[in-house]
């Protein structure tokens, strides 16, 4: 990371792991979990978000000597609505089917707690390039938990992945499913994704110690 | 009738938090007892209740295709669907901020108990979640928006106390170090939502599981298509397998 200064260079990487938004500081899983059936949205949802809350930071950060802060959270409200506009338009553009399946999970972006919580105790404080780089790590962070769920949920439960069979084909019983494997369809139904989000904190926690809640 | 099945639809068949993952952040972060608990889930109903049937009104009068048409004839072809999200989170905010000036006036000792939650509210995606799924599914009338937000913003505080109770109860226990707090809290609800999917044939007599669901048109048509997918295929192979046999 020549470019990158060491400490800038934490901004991004610490919301991946040890800081991330979705496990350890507990934000952002409302609009996230629904649109984790398979890899596709997932990682559609990941860059949108990445791009509200890099732009979002950035333009905050630019902001932040003259917002009152008495009405901060409609401003900021306001910022991230214009931005999930632009998101929602693009992709009813371009990618019109995707854009139906994501739904309303699009629009939610807006109440993303980890957009309101990043301006919040970031870009209100800093200059435009650090909040830049923490919106882009904190994003970041939250997709890889998506797509590492997206990515379980759409293998285990439907036996593909982006639509390809990689599993082999369940009805003419080809690759796994010739020795008798079955798909298992409860990891498509909702529930599932928090029981996985779950695992994914378990394994993470029993890995640093230091995370370990008292309860 | 048409109010009755949609009370109980919202209620528990799209229950905001076990079948949409809506409001997750405020039912993980202010779920520790059950009293805060019960403040907050009464302050959701309380704003799903003035801010869905409100959206609504915007909805038909200004925002759909051909709203416009009560100004004129010339109006009758603009679409101004795309600013609904930057107007119904004004609404939103708008409404928590005037609620929390009303309240503050005329019942302190109610501000005093839901004050703190109240700002938080603004930024809860159940509240959001609830007048854009009014939006997608087409509700037909201002009764059934009223309706629609109050039986929503119910669902969501039986979630939030029921999970309250059980982290309340939970402390005792001996979880594993790495699942205590957090990770549990994920399970538990994952559990309860398997629960809450009982509910699915409870408006159909049971018959057909998932026609009720279907209806919706949202994501939640989107997994159903993939399960009744997944059990063709394997009724198919199953009954090769017979033939074969």
């Amino acid at each position: 990371m020549g470019l990158l200064s060491k400490k800038d260079s934490k901004l991004i990487l610490d919301p991946l792991a040890d800081n991330n938004p979705i496990t350890i500081q507990v934000l952002g899983i409302c609009s996230a979990l629904a649109i984790t059936a398979q890899l596709k949205p997932s990682i559609v949802m990941a860059i949108s978000v990445v791009f509200v809350l890099g732009v979002g930071n950035v333009v905050i950060s630019l902001m932040r000597n003259i917002i009152p802060s008495k009405i901060r959270i409609i401003v900021q409200l306001i910022v991230v609505a214009t931005l999930v506009i632009i998101v929602d338009q693009v992709l009813k553009a371009f990618a019109y089917e995707l854009s139906k399946e994501l739904s309303v999970f699009i629009g939610l972006i807006i109440t993303n707690c980890i957009i309101m919580g990043r301006f919040e105790a970031f870009a209100l404080g800093n200059g435009p390039w650090r909040s830049f780089l923490d919106g882009i790590g904190n994003a970041a962070g939250y997709g890889v938990i998506l797509i590492i769920v997206g990515f379980f949920r759409e293998l285990l439960g439907s036996g593909t992945l982006f639509g390809f069979k990689v599993l082999g084909d369940p009805v003419e019983k080809s690759g796994l499913y010739a020795i008798g494997y079955e798909n298992n369809g409860f990891m498509v139904l909702p529930p599932m994704a928090l029981i996985v989000v779950g695992l994914i904190i378990w394994v993470q926690r029993s890995r640093n110690k230091e995370l370990i809640e008292e309860n | 009738m048409e109010h009755i099945e949609l009370f109980f639809k919202s209620v528990f068949v799209d229950n905001m938090v076990f079948a949409y993952f809506l409001g997750m952040c405020s039912y993980l972060a202010v779920s520790k007892k059950v009293s805060t608990a019960v403040g907050l889930g009464a302050a959701v109903i309380f704003v799903l209740t003035v801010t869905v049937p409100m959206n609504w009104l915007l909805d038909q009068y200004i925002l759909r295709e051909g709203a416009l048409v009560w100004l004129g004839e010339g109006y009758a072809d603009y679409d101004l669907s795309f600013l609904s999200f930057i107007l119904f989170i004004a609404t939103i905010a708008t409404m928590v901020q005037l609620v929390e000036i009303v309240v503050e006036k005329f019942s302190p000792s109610l501000y005093n108990s839901l004050g703190i939650f109240l700002p938080l509210i603004a930024v809860n995606c159940a509240i959001l979640g609830g007048s854009l799924f009014m939006q997608s599914r087409d509700i037909a009338t201002f009764g059934l928006a009223l309706n629609y937000g109050f039986s929503s913003g119910i669902g969501w505080f039986l979630a939030i106390v029921a999970i309250a109770a059980i982290r309340e109860k939970i402390r005792y226990s001996n979880v594993p170090a790495p699942l205590r707090g957090l990770g549990i809290t994920f399970i538990i609800t994952g559990l309860m939502a398997i629960g809450f999917m009982s509910f699915g044939g409870m408006l159909t007599g049971g018959g057909e599981e998932t026609s009720s669901l279907e209806t919706d048109g949202e994501v939640g048509l989107k997994t159903e298509e993939t399960i009744q997918d997944n059990s063709e295929t394997i009724e198919i192979t199953e009954v090769s397998e017979i033939t074969q046999q």
